[in-house]
């Protein structure tokens, strides 16, 4: 069931838009900054709520990359892959980091702390490499720089 | 020279507020629109000033906005757009802007929007520009105060509400009728073109869509006219570009220079020259959908025209340096990769095409390539192109693979003769 903070907040996004169906993206983004995921129950009461298939709004979860179909950590820490970064060394950071938390992308420690995730071109190519952890841009990383950035995330 | 476009950032530090803005004589150019021109004079004023998308396709800016049927009935919605997902590999200037002055593009958006008599306007964001999102919304916020946005915008009788939407990720949604279909909430696949957006946009109505930097050159268009746009440029196409470069230069970075600035003096000059102990081999000149140019094109002047002449695209301006150091065909994995993954599956030569690129490429990087995969690449890159797709993505994936393989053939037959990347 969808909270009443959530319902609240999607009715809000409907609002400004033409018919419910619309509001699809925000209603998946607003149930994941409540519960950090998007469960099977929640794409139903979306669906539900937006007069829309199931199909549908999973079709959309699953077409978006920030939109997670699985529980991910406390903090998901995302690096950029993309060409800019790899000239300026994003795969040793990445061995790094797989090394000292155990996990390569796509996994989560098993205390739940951190996900580790790819993620396309952060738009900060002349400060290469660069990686966000949950909404914190940061770029020119070092081994050393990642090592205390690590223990700000509990 | 001028720079108007970046005069007033001052990078690292907040953005430009609106105090600061109306005393360097911002929303004059609105005020002055709203008083003293017709929608279609605007629209007439900058076609004159042969303003260019700087998005990347280079299409004439005012004759976009005068395909907008203007039939005179004001019940009819229209829309503008701005399209800010900025997710190409190497691109990072609309970022730049959105930070810097975010009321340039506000007053920017606003004249827009009246010339095409849109009362309703949308700033499609990247998800990633979490800094940018907090500027803009506190700058519309300060608009909304101030009268310039609202009903009856300083009491000209012109209304306009303006939304940030932040997308959830994914490139394909920078191509304009995918962004469509993603601020109306579905997948974000593009749409068969004819009809244009202009006719058949948002939600089926007249819609125009223009990129960050595009839109922030119409307040200093109007405020100074066609003529001296125009003199900006050293090719007289029009206007200042904002150029960056990345990858192993000395001082990566982005600068406004005249357009048509060449590729050696923004290498050289602007860039620093590549890091010591490496040597320049190639670059994208504006990010990674666009061809690689080598040594014997560093003279080429940077504009829409003169690079398509010399084989590639300006595209947004920011190049992506290949050193000595990096290996090409890892460099052109890299980049085929980031296509396949983001490519939303439409059409067959993108979703199957990609794919196969990028595990021909794997295996030559890896050593296990055969000989034959450089003709089935160049193939594919073929396949691929324009005419056989729904949008540009797999055309431009093709683009720095066709010419990959052109330029660093040498270096493909060596990773398969040699069964291992020389590189690594």
């Amino acid at each position: 069931m969808l909270s009443e903070e959530e319902l609240k907040e999607i009715q809000e996004e409907i609002k400004q838009y033409p018919y419910p169906a619309v509001a699809c993206i925000d209603a998946l983004k607003i149930v994941q900054h409540h519960r950090g995921w998007v469960s099977d129950e929640s794409v139903k009461d979306i669906a539900q709520l937006l007069s829309i298939s199931n199909e549908e709004v999973d079709g959309v979860a699953t077409f978006y990359s920030r939109i997670y179909r699985k529980p991910v950590g406390r903090n998901v820490i995302l690096i950029c892959d993309s060409v800019s970064c790899m000239i300026m060394g994003y795969e040793s950071l990445y061995e790094h980091i797989s090394k000292k938390l155990g996990i390569r992308f796509g996994g989560t420690t098993s205390d739940g702390r951190f996900t580790l995730l790819p993620i396309s071109c952060l738009g900060d190519c002349d400060n290469a490499p660069a990686l966000m952890i949950n909404n914190d841009h940061f770029n020119r990383i070092t081994v050393e720089k990642i090592d205390e950035l690590l223990k700000r995330y509990k | 020279m001028e720079i108007p476009l970046t005069k007033n950032i001052k990078p690292g530090l907040v953005a430009y507020n609106l105090e600061d803005y109306r005393r360097d004589s911002g929303y004059s150019s609105l005020l002055k629109v709203l008083k003293n021109m017709s929608p279609a004079e605007v629209t007439n004023l900058v076609k004159a000033s042969n303003l260019l998308g700087r998005g990347g396709a280079g299409f004439p800016t005012g004759v976009k906005w005068s395909l907008i049927p203007m039939d005179g009935d004001r019940s009819k919605q229209k829309y503008l757009i701005c399209n800010a997902d900025e997710m190409e590999p190497g691109a990072f200037k609309d970022r730049y802007l959105l930070e810097g002055n975010p009321h340039q593009l506000i007053e920017g958006m606003i004249i827009s929007a009246y010339a095409i008599q849109a009362s309703k306007a949308y700033i499609f964001l990247r998800w990633a520009y979490k800094k940018a999102e907090a500027g803009l919304r506190k700058a519309i916020d300060e608009a909304y105060k101030a009268g310039y946005l609202g009903k009856n915008i300083l009491g000209s009788g012109f209304d306009l509400d303006l939304y940030v939407h932040s997308s959830a990720g994914r490139y394909i949604c920078g191509e304009e009728t995918a962004l469509l279909n993603s601020l109306e909430g579905k997948r974000a696949v593009p749409r068969t073109k004819p009809p244009f957006p202009a006719i058949s946009g948002l939600f089926g109505k007249p819609t125009v869509v223009n990129n960050v930097e595009t839109l922030s050159w119409i307040s200093h268009i109007i405020e100074n006219g066609a003529d001296w746009f125009k003199g900006l440029s050293l090719t007289g196409t029009g206007g200042t570009k904002l150029y960056g470069a990345s990858g192993r230069v000395k001082k990566p970075g982005i600068w406004e220079l005249p357009l048509g600035t060449t590729m050696r003096e923004l290498l050289e000059d602007h860039a620093g020259g590549m890091v010591d102990g490496h040597r320049f081999r190639g670059a994208l000149p504006g990010g990674i959908s666009t061809d690689f140019l080598i040594e014997e094109h560093l003279d080429v002047k940077m504009d829409f025209s003169t690079v398509a002449a010399a084989g590639s695209r300006l595209g947004t301006g920011t190049m992506i340096i290949l050193d000595d150091k990096t290996c090409p065909v890892a460099f052109i994995h890299n980049v085929e990769r980031f296509f396949a993954l983001e490519s939303c599956g439409w059409c067959t030569p993108c979703r199957e095409g990609l794919p196969w690129v990028e595990k021909m490429l794997a295996s030559i990087e890896d050593g296990s390539g055969k000989m034959e995969y450089i003709d089935l690449l160049k193939f594919n890159a073929k396949y691929m192109g324009p005419g056989n797709t729904f949008c540009a993505h797999a055309p431009g994936a093709a683009e720095p693979l066709q010419s990959g393989l052109k330029y660093f053939h040498d270096d493909f037959v060596k990773h398969i003769t040699d069964k291992k990347c020389p590189w690594r």
